[in-house]
C-alpha cells in the first residue's frame, strides 16, 4: 500500500484589488474599535499584567524590583494578620450587605411606585442620601450612633431598649455599616422604580382577572419583568463592596478616637478588625508598609472574587436575562 | 494574529513592564551650587496658624542668612503623603521634608529614599554628640545610616488636675505605679454605671495611653542585638500589661471604661477629656501644655514626670521621647542647598529655641536645650528635664515602620479586654509575627 498524500485545496488567488480592499477594511475596523482597544489596554490590561508581575516581586517603589517567587503570596496567606479577618468581612459584607440593599432597594421601590400623592417628595427624600460624601455621611452616622453620647442610644435607653456598641463593638460594626449603606439607597431605589414602572399594566390586569393575589402578581409578573434589572443590582453591589474602603475606615478611624502619632499607631479595622475590607489592606500594604508585591496579592484576590461572584451570578441568573423575543 | 506581531507585542508589553512601571529612585550626587541663586521646597506636617506662622518665620531667618536660596514651603503634609511624592518624584517633589512621627526613619533610611547625611555632617564639621541628645540620635538613624536629624523634640509626662488632687487630698504627683494606681483610684468618682470623672484612663484606645508610651517606663529593649523581636524574653513588657490590665480592673473593667472612653471629645481638641475634667490625670506631651491653656481649662494643671514602677523608683523622671524628623529627598537636585536648610533649621541655636518657643515643643539640641532664650515655665521645665534624662527612651527604628507597635498593640487590646489571658504565649506569638513582618519587609 502506498501513502496517498493529498494536497490541500488551493484557495483561489485574490485579486490585488480585493486584498487592498480588505486591508482597508480590516484597518478601519481597527480605527473604529482603537479609543475602546487604547482604553482597555492601557487601564485594564497593563495594570492587571503589571499587578501579577508584582506580586512575585519584592517592590518598595523607591528600588528596583527583585524577584521573590511566591514570598509574597505565601506571607499574604499565611502570615499576615489583617487578611483572614479582612476577607470574611468582605464576605460578610457581600452576602448580608448587598442581599439587604437590592431588597430594601427594591422594596422601597415598590412603595413609591404606589404613592398616590408625595412621590416627589418620597423619592426626593429617599434619593437625597445617597449624595451625601461618604466621609461627611460616615461621620455623621458614628455621631449619631456614638454608644456614649449619641441621640440613637439615648432614645433605646429612654424606651429601655438594649443600647448596642456600634461603631464601637466588633458584633455591631458591620450591622452599623449596613445602616448607613441602607439610608444611602437613592442609586437603587431609582433603578428599580424605572424598572417596575415599566412592568407592562395590561400583565396586572390580566392576572387580577385570573384571581392572583398581591404575592402571586409580583412573583408572576413582577419579578420576571425586573429580573434583569435585580441581577444587574446584584452585580454591581458586589463589585461596590468589594472596593469598599472609605465607610469602614472613617468609621473605624472615628470611632476609636486615635489620631495616630509617634507611638500611637492607628488599628485597622477598629474594632478588633471588624470593619476590616480588602481595600484597607491594599493601601496598608502598599503605600503605609512600601510592600506592593503583598498589596498586588491583595489585589489579585479581590480581582479573582470578583470575577467568581459575577460568573456565578451569570450562570444562575441568565434565565433573568432570557428574552422571549 | 501572524506569530511574528504576537511576538513583538509579547516583547514590547514585557520591555514597558521592566521599565515603566517601576520607577526607581536613583540618588543624583550633590553637585547643586548652593552659593548661587536657587529654589527649594521644604514639606512639613505643621497646619494650626500659628504653628504655621512659626514655621514661616523660621524659614524667613534662613532667608535672611542666606538670600541666594529661596524656600518654596508646603504644610499639612503627612507621612503617607511624603511617601507617594518621594516615589512619584518629578520637580513638583520636595528637595527637604519633615515628618512629626519618627516611625518611618527605618523605612526611609533603608529604601534610601532619603539621603544619607553622614557627607554632609563631615563637610560641614557637625559632630552629632555635641549637637544632639542621645535618644535623639538614636531615632535619627536606622543600623548606622543618619537619613534624618531632629527638628523639635517631645517628652512624654503626667498631667493632673491639681483641683482634684486637692479636693481627693493628695498632696504630691505620684512618683511609683503604686502611688499612681492608688491615686487614679482617689480621683475616680461613680455617677450611675459611669462616672463624673475617671481618676485616670489606662485603655490603649485612651489617646496617648499607648503600649509603648506606658512601656517606656520600664526600660524596654524592642529587639535583640540580631533584630529579633524581644516582648517575651523583656519582662518590661509582660510586666507593664500586668500593671494596666490590673489597673483597668481596679477602675471599673475593661467594658465600663470603654463606654465612658466613648464620651470623650476629640484629643486634640477642646473637648479633650483632661480639659474638659473627665479624667484627672493623663499622659500627654508637652504640647498639651498650650492646647490646654488656648481651651481655657478652669483648673490649676500640673505637669510631673510620668511614674515608674516601684523597684525602679531611683529611675523616676525619664519618660517617652519622640519628635519631629527632618531629611533630604533623595531624588533632590539641590542636595546642597537643602542641606542648608536642614543644618540650619536643626543645629542653629537661636533658630530652634525661637521655633521651640513659638510651637511649644522641647528643642531638640543640648545648646537650646540650656539657651537663656528658651521661654519655660515650671510645667514646661518638667518636659525639658524628662528630654534630658538618661533613662528617658523611644520606640526604635523598623525597616517596615512602625509595624511591630501596632502588632504589640493588638495583643494589648486583646489583652486588656481580657481576650487574651496566656500572656506568656500571647507575647512569644508577637514575637513571631513582628519576625515575620519584618523578613517579609526586607
Amino acid at each position: 500500500m502506498t501513502a496517498t498524500t493529498i494536497a490541500p485545496a488551493r484557495r483561489p488567488a485574490l485579486s490585488e484589488g480585493l486584498r487592498r480592499k480588505r486591508r482597508q477594511e480590516r484597518l478601519r475596523n481597527l480605527a473604529f474599535l482603537s479609543p475602546w482597544l487604547i482604553g482597555v489596554s492601557v487601564f485594564f490590561l497593563y495594570p492587571l499584567v503589571s499587578t501579577v508581575y508584582f506580586s512575585f516581586m519584592k517592590y518598595d517603589g523607591f528600588t528596583a524590583p527583585t524577584w521573590v517567587g511566591l514570598k509574597n503570596w505565601t506571607y499574604v496567606f499565611t502570615d499576615y494578620p489583617f487578611f483572614w479577618p479582612a476577607l470574611r468581612n468582605t464576605l460578610w459584607l457581600v452576602i448580608v450587605m448587598v442581599t439587604l440593599r437590592v431588597l430594601f432597594g427594591l422594596g422601597i421601590g415598590l412603595l413609591i411606585t404606589k404613592v398616590k400623592t408625595g412621590a416627589g417628595f418620597f423619592r426626593t427624600a429617599f434619593y437625597l442620601p445617597y449624595l451625601a460624601p461618604p466621609v461627611a455621611a460616615t461621620m455623621a452616622f458614628a455621631f449619631l450612633l456614638n454608644p456614649g453620647t449619641g441621640p440613637v442610644n439615648n432614645i433605646l435607653g429612654s424606651l429601655g431598649l438594649p443600647q448596642p456598641g456600634w461603631f464601637n463593638d466588633p458584633h455591631w460594626s458591620k450591622p452599623a455599616l449596613t445602616l448607613l449603606a441602607l439610608w444611602g439607597i437613592g442609586d437603587l431605589m431609582v433603578i428599580f422604580m424605572a424598572s417596575l414602572l415599566d412592568v407592562p399594566l395590561e400583565q396586572y390586569e390580566a392576572a387580577s382577572l385570573d384571581g392572583a393575589g398581591w404575592w402571586q402578581r409580583f412573583k408572576f409578573v413582577t419579578m420576571p419583568n425586573i429580573q434583569p434589572i435585580v441581577l444587574f443590582a446584584v452585580i454591581t453591589g458586589v463589585i461596590q463592596t468589594m472596593q469598599y474602603y472609605t465607610q469602614p475606615l472613617v468609621a473605624g478611624k472615628v470611632a476609636s478616637g486615635v489620631i495616630g502619632g509617634s507611638g500611637q499607631q492607628f488599628e485597622p479595622g477598629y474594632p478588633e478588625k471588624s470593619t476590616l475590607t480588602l481595600p484597607q489592606l491594599v493601601y496598608h500594604l502598599g503605600f503605609q508598609r512600601f510592600d506592593t508585591g503583598g498589596a498586588c496579592v491583595i489585589a489579585l484576590v479581590l480581582f479573582g472574587l470578583a470575577m467568581v461572584f459575577t460568573a456565578f451570578l451569570m450562570r444562575r441568573g441568565s434565565g433573568f436575562l432570557a428574552t422571549d423575543d | 494574529m501572524p506569530r511574528v506581531h504576537r511576538a513583538v507585542l509579547a516583547a514590547a508589553a514585557i520591555a514597558l513592564l521592566g521599565t515603566a512601571c517601576t520607577g526607581t529612585s536613583t540618588a543624583p550626587a550633590a553637585s547643586d551650587d548652593a552659593t548661587k541663586d536657587t529654589t527649594i521646597t521644604f514639606w512639613h506636617g505643621w497646619s494650626a496658624p500659628s504653628e504655621v506662622a512659626a514655621i514661616d518665620a523660621n524659614v524667613k531667618a534662613f532667608e535672611a542668612k542666606f538670600p541666594n536660596i529661596k524656600v518654596k514651603v508646603v504644610g499639612n503634609i503627612n507621612d503617607d503623603k511624603i511617601k507617594q511624592a518621594l516615589r512619584a518624584g518629578g520637580p513638583n517633589s520636595p528637595d527637604v521634608v519633615s515628618s512629626f512621627t519618627t516611625d518611618n526613619v527605618g523605612t526611609f533610611c533603608a529604601s534610601h529614599v532619603f539621603a544619607d547625611l553622614k557627607p554632609f555632617l563631615d563637610k560641614s564639621g557637625v559632630d552629632l554628640d555635641k549637637n544632639f541628645p542621645k535618644p535623639l540620635q538614636d531615632y535619627t538613624q536606622f543600623q548606622g545610616t543618619r537619613c534624618t536629624l531632629p527638628l523639635l523634640n517631645d517628652a512624654y509626662g503626667l498631667y493632673y488636675n491639681k483641683d482634684a488632687f486637692k479636693a481627693a487630698g493628695i498632696t504630691s504627683p505620684p512618683k511609683t505605679m503604686s502611688e499612681f494606681d492608688a491615686a487614679a483610684k482617689k480621683l475616680t468618682k461613680a455617677k450611675g454605671d459611669s462616672f463624673s470623672q475617671l481618676g485616670f484612663m489606662p485603655n490603649f484606645h485612651g489617646f496617648e495611653s499607648t503600649t509603648t508610651h506606658f512601656a517606656a517606663q520600664w526600660n524596654p529593649t524592642y529587639f535583640t542585638a540580631e533584630g529579633k523581636s524581644n516582648l517575651a524574653a523583656d519582662p518590661a513588657f509582660a510586666n507593664m500589661l500586668k500593671w494596666q490590665s490590673n489597673l483597668v480592673k481596679e477602675l471599673g473593667g475593661f467594658a465600663k471604661l470603654e463606654k465612658y472612653r466613648a464620651t470623650f471629645g476629640d484629643e486634640f481638641g477642646a473637648k479633650n477629656p483632661f480639659h474638659t475634667g473627665q479624667v484627672a490625670m493623663a499622659i500627654d506631651g508637652e504640647w498639651r501644655l498650650g492646647m490646654a491653656k488656648e481651651a481655657g481649662v478652669k483648673f490649676t494643671m500640673g505637669v510631673a514626670p510620668f511614674p515608674v514602677p516601684d523597684d525602679q523608683a531611683d529611675s523616676y523622671g525619664k519618660g517617652y521621647l519622640s519628635g519631629t524628623i527632618i531629611g533630604i529627598a533623595n531624588t533632590s537636585q539641590k542636595q546642597n542647598a537643602a542641606w542648608e536648610l536642614v543644618k540650619f533649621m536643626t543645629t542653629d541655636t537661636d533658630a530652634v529655641v525661637s521655633f521651640a518657643n513659638a510651637i511649644h515643643n522641647v528643642p531638640s539640641t543640648l545648646d537650646a536645650l540650656k539657651s537663656p532664650k528658651l521661654t519655660a515655665d515650671e510645667n514646661f521645665k518638667t518636659f525639658l528635664e524628662i528630654a534630658q534624662h538618661p533613662k528617658s527612651s523611644t520606640t526604635p527604628a523598623s525597616p517596615n515602620g512602625g509595624a511591630y507597635q501596632l502588632t504589640l498593640q493588638d495583643f494589648a487590646y486583646a489583652f486588656e479586654a481580657g481576650k487574651q489571658t496566656d500572656l506568656a504565649a500571647g507575647l512569644a506569638r508577637t514575637d513571631a509575627q513582628v519576625d515575620k513582618d519584618i523578613a517579609q519587609a526586607k
